[in-house]
C-alpha cells in the first residue's frame, strides 16, 4: 500500500488518541461489517472545538484520516469544521491510494455525527444546520 | 529491546536464494543462446532445459515428459483447468468439483467457465479449513469432467488429505487437479502415489524467480496447447523458453524438497511456539486445523483490531506478514478463505498470517511473542469496538466464528 509518510506518521503517531469524559458531542460511524468505526469526542465551549479526541477501528487510511481531522478541527468554530471535508483530509495528508478513498470519507462524516449529537444534547435541531448522516447500519449475523 | 527485520511473509512469495542465483547467472550472459539455436550455446541450454525437467520431475516422482513450464501458479491453473473443461467438453463432461477457499487462480477460472456453459460444485470446508473426501465422492457424477481442490491453503496454511482425493477420483475416472503452489517444499509429494493427473507449482514460493512454475500432466492426458507458435513445450506453450528461470526452478525444488522432515521438525516447534504464545492473548483464535497445517504457517484473528493496522504496527517494528483483512484487498469483503470457515465480517478483519521459512529461528519467535501483545492492547486501546465489546460483553460464541453477547 502505498501511504504517503504522512499517513504513516498519523498512523504512527496518532494525533489525539482518546475519549472525552464530559464531552459535549459524540459520534461514531461506519461498521465492522465495512471494517472501518470512528467515534469522535467534541469538547464545545462557545461556538469552538476547544477540545477533539477520536478512536478507531480500521486500516491505516481510517486511522490517519482521523487524527488529521482531529488536528484540523480543534481550535476552530463549529461553521469552520462543518466545513471539513474529506478532500481536505486527504490533501493535508499528501494523498491517498485511490482504493482508500472510501475509508476517508469516515473522518468527515464523524465530525458532523459529533455535531448532530451536540445539537441534540442542546435540545437544537441539527438537521438544518449538519445536514444529513448516515445512519450507522447494524451489522446483521 | 532490540528491533529484528522478519520476513514472515512465505505464502506470499520468498527471496531467490544465493545457490538459485548462482545456478541461473551464467544463462543470462554466457550462455544465453536461443535453446533452439545449432551451435554451442544454443545446445548448452536445451541441455539445461532437458536436465532441469528431470529433475524437477523427480521431486515430484513424474516423468520429465510430464513437466510443462509455464509462468508460475496462476497460469498453471488456468492451462489445468480450461484443459480439461475444452477437452472433456466435448464428450459432454461439462460439470467441475472444487472449493469455496481456493486461490483466486483456481476460482475465477471456474467462474469464467461457468459462463460458458460449464456447472461448478463448490465443496464448503470444515471450520478447521479442511475438504472432506467424502463430500468429493458424494459430488462426483457421470458429467463430472475435473475436481480439483488445492494441496495446501495459501491463507491458513491447512493440508488437504490429497491421497484420499486422488484415490476417490481414480476409482471414479475424473481427472485430479491440485494447486500445490503451497504445498511444494513442505509436503512430500508423489504425484504417482497420490493419483495426482495435474498438479500446478510456482517457484517464487520456494526462492525461485517470481514469473517461473510448470504444471505436471500425466501421461495419458492431453490438454489443448496453451500458446500457439514455435514448438517449445512439445507444441504445447509456445514462445522461446525462460531458461535462468528454468535452471533457477530445478535448483529451488531440489533444495526444497532435499530434506523436508529436517525442515517440518525445525519449523514445527517453533510455529507452535507461535501458536500457543499469541492464543495467550485474549479474545483470539486459531485459524484452519492445528493438526493438518504447514509447518511455517500461522493464521490468528484478534477481536477488536483491524488486520492492515495490525501489519502496519508490525512492519513499525521490522516484522513483515499479511492479513485477509478486507481493507487491504480493497473490496469491503475480508479474504473469501476465512469467510468459509464461518467466520463472521467482525472475526474476519482482524486475522494476521504469519508464514515462515527455514532461516526463521527461535529469536525471531521470541521477538514477535514480544511485540505482538503490545501491539494488539494498543490497537485495542484505540478502538471503539473493542470498547463496545468491553462494555456490553460481547464475547466469543462457543466455536469462536462470531462475537455474541
Ligand atoms: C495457492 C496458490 N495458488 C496460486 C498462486 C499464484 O501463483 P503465481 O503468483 O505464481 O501466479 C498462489 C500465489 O499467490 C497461491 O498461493
Ligand atoms: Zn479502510
Amino acid at each position: 500500500m502505498n501511504y504517503s509518510e504522512k499517513v504513516m506518521d498519523h498512523f504512527i503517531n496518532p494525533r489525539n488518541v482518546g475519549e472525552i469524559e464530559d464531552a459535549d458531542g459524540i459520534g461514531e460511524v461506519g461498521n465492522a461489517k465495512c471494517g472501518d468505526i470512528m467515534k469522535m469526542y467534541l469538547k464545545i465551549d462557545d461556538d469552538t472545538i476547544t477540545d477533539c479526541k477520536f478512536k478507531t477501528f480500521g486500516c491505516g487510511a481510517a486511522v490517519a484520516t482521523s487524527s488529521m481531522a482531529t488536528e484540523m478541527i480543534k481550535g476552530k468554530s463549529i461553521s469552520d469544521a462543518l466545513q471539513l471535508t474529506n478532500s481536505a483530509v486527504m490533501e493535508a495528508l499528501d494523498g491517498l491510494p485511490p482504493v482508500k478513498i472510501h475509508c476517508s470519507v469516515l473522518a468527515e462524516q464523524a465530525v458532523k455525527a459529533a455535531l448532530t449529537d451536540y445539537y441534540q444534547k442542546q435540545g437544537i435541531d441539527p438537521e438544518p444546520i449538519v445536514g444529513k448522516v448516515p445512519e450507522m447500519e447494524e451489522e446483521e449475523d | 529491546m532490540e528491533k529484528r527485520i522478519i520476513y514472515a511473509d512465505h505464502s506470499a512469495t520468498t527471496a531467490v536464494s544465493d545457490e538459485v542465483l548462482q545456478a541461473m547467472l551464467p544463462y543470462f550472459k554466457e550462455n544465453y543462446g536461443n535453446p533452439s539455436s545449432i551451435y554451442r550455446i544454443g545446445r548448452e541450454n536445451e541441455r539445461a532445459i532437458l536436465d532441469a525437467r528431470a529433475r524437477i520431475a523427480a521431486c515430484l516422482g513424474a516423468d520429465p515428459k510430464e513437466i510443462f513450464f509455464t509462468a508460475g501458479g496462476s497460469e498453471s491453473d488456468n492451462w489445468a483447468i480450461k484443459g480439461v473443461a475444452d477437452k472433456l467438453a466435448a464428450k459432454g463432461k461439462k460439470h467441475i468439483i472444487t472449493s469455496v477457499f481456493e486461490h483466486h487462480a483456481v476460482l475465477h477460472t471456474c467462474e469464467f467457465l461457468e459462463k460458458h456453459g460449464f456447472e461448478v460444485t463448490y465443496l464448503p470446508v470444515s471450520p478447521d479449513g479442511l475438504i472432506d473426501p467424502q463430500q468429493v465422492a458424494d459430488a462426483i457424477r457421470e458429467d463430472t469432467a475435473l475436481v480439483t481442490i488445492m494441496y495446501a491453503n495459501n491463507e491458513i496454511g491447512t493440508i488437504q488429505p490429497i491421497a484420499e482425493i486422488g484415490a476417490i477420483c481414480k476409482a471414479k475416472g475424473v481427472l485430479f487437479h491440485t494447486d500445490a503452489v503451497q504445498a511444494v517444499g513442505n509436503v512430500e509429494i508423489d504425484v504417482k502415489a497420490q493419483n495426482i493427473d495435474l498438479l500446478s507449482l510456482s517457484g517464487h514460493k520456494f526462492h525461485a524467480p517470481k514469473g517461473i512454475g510448470a504444471l505436471y500432466i500425466r501421461k495419458g492426458v492431453t490438454l489443448p496447447n496453451l500458446i500457439h507458435g514455435g514448438g517449445q513445450e512439445s507444441g504445447k506453450r509456445a514462445g522461446t523458453e525462460n531458461v535462468p528461470g528454468i535452471v533457477g526452478l530445478a535448483k529451488a525444488i531440489e533444495l526444497a524438497t532435499a530434506d523436508i522432515p529436517a525442515k517440518t521438525a525445525k519449523l514445527t516447534p517453533l510455529r507452535d511456539k507461535l501458536i500457543d504464545g499469541i492464543l495467550k492473548i485474549q479474545d483470539t483464535r486459531l485459524n484452519g486445523s492445528r493438526e493438518h497445517r504447514l509447518p511455517g504457517s500461522v493464521n490468528i484473528s484478534f477481536v477488536g483490531i483491524e488486520g492492515e493496522s495490525l501489519l502496519l504496527m508490525l512492519d513499525h517494528y521490522g516484522i513483515m506478514a499479511s492479513s485477509g483483512s478486507a481493507c487491504t484487498s480493497g473490496s469491503l469483503d475480508p479474504s473469501h478463505v476465512l469467510l468459509s470457515l464461518g467466520l463472521s465480517h467482525e472475526v474476519a478483519h482482524g486475522s494476521l498470517r504469519l508464514s515462515f521459512g527455514e532461516e526463521f529461528t527461535e529469536a525471531d519467535a521470541d521477538y514477535i511473542l514480544a511485540v505482538l501483545p503490545e501491539i494488539v492492547e494498543r490497537l485495542r486501546a484505540m478502538s471503539p469496538m473493542w470498547e463496545t465489546i468491553q462494555k456490553e460483553g460481547i464475547h466469543f460464541n462457543e466455536d469462536k466464528t462470531k462475537l455474541v453477547k
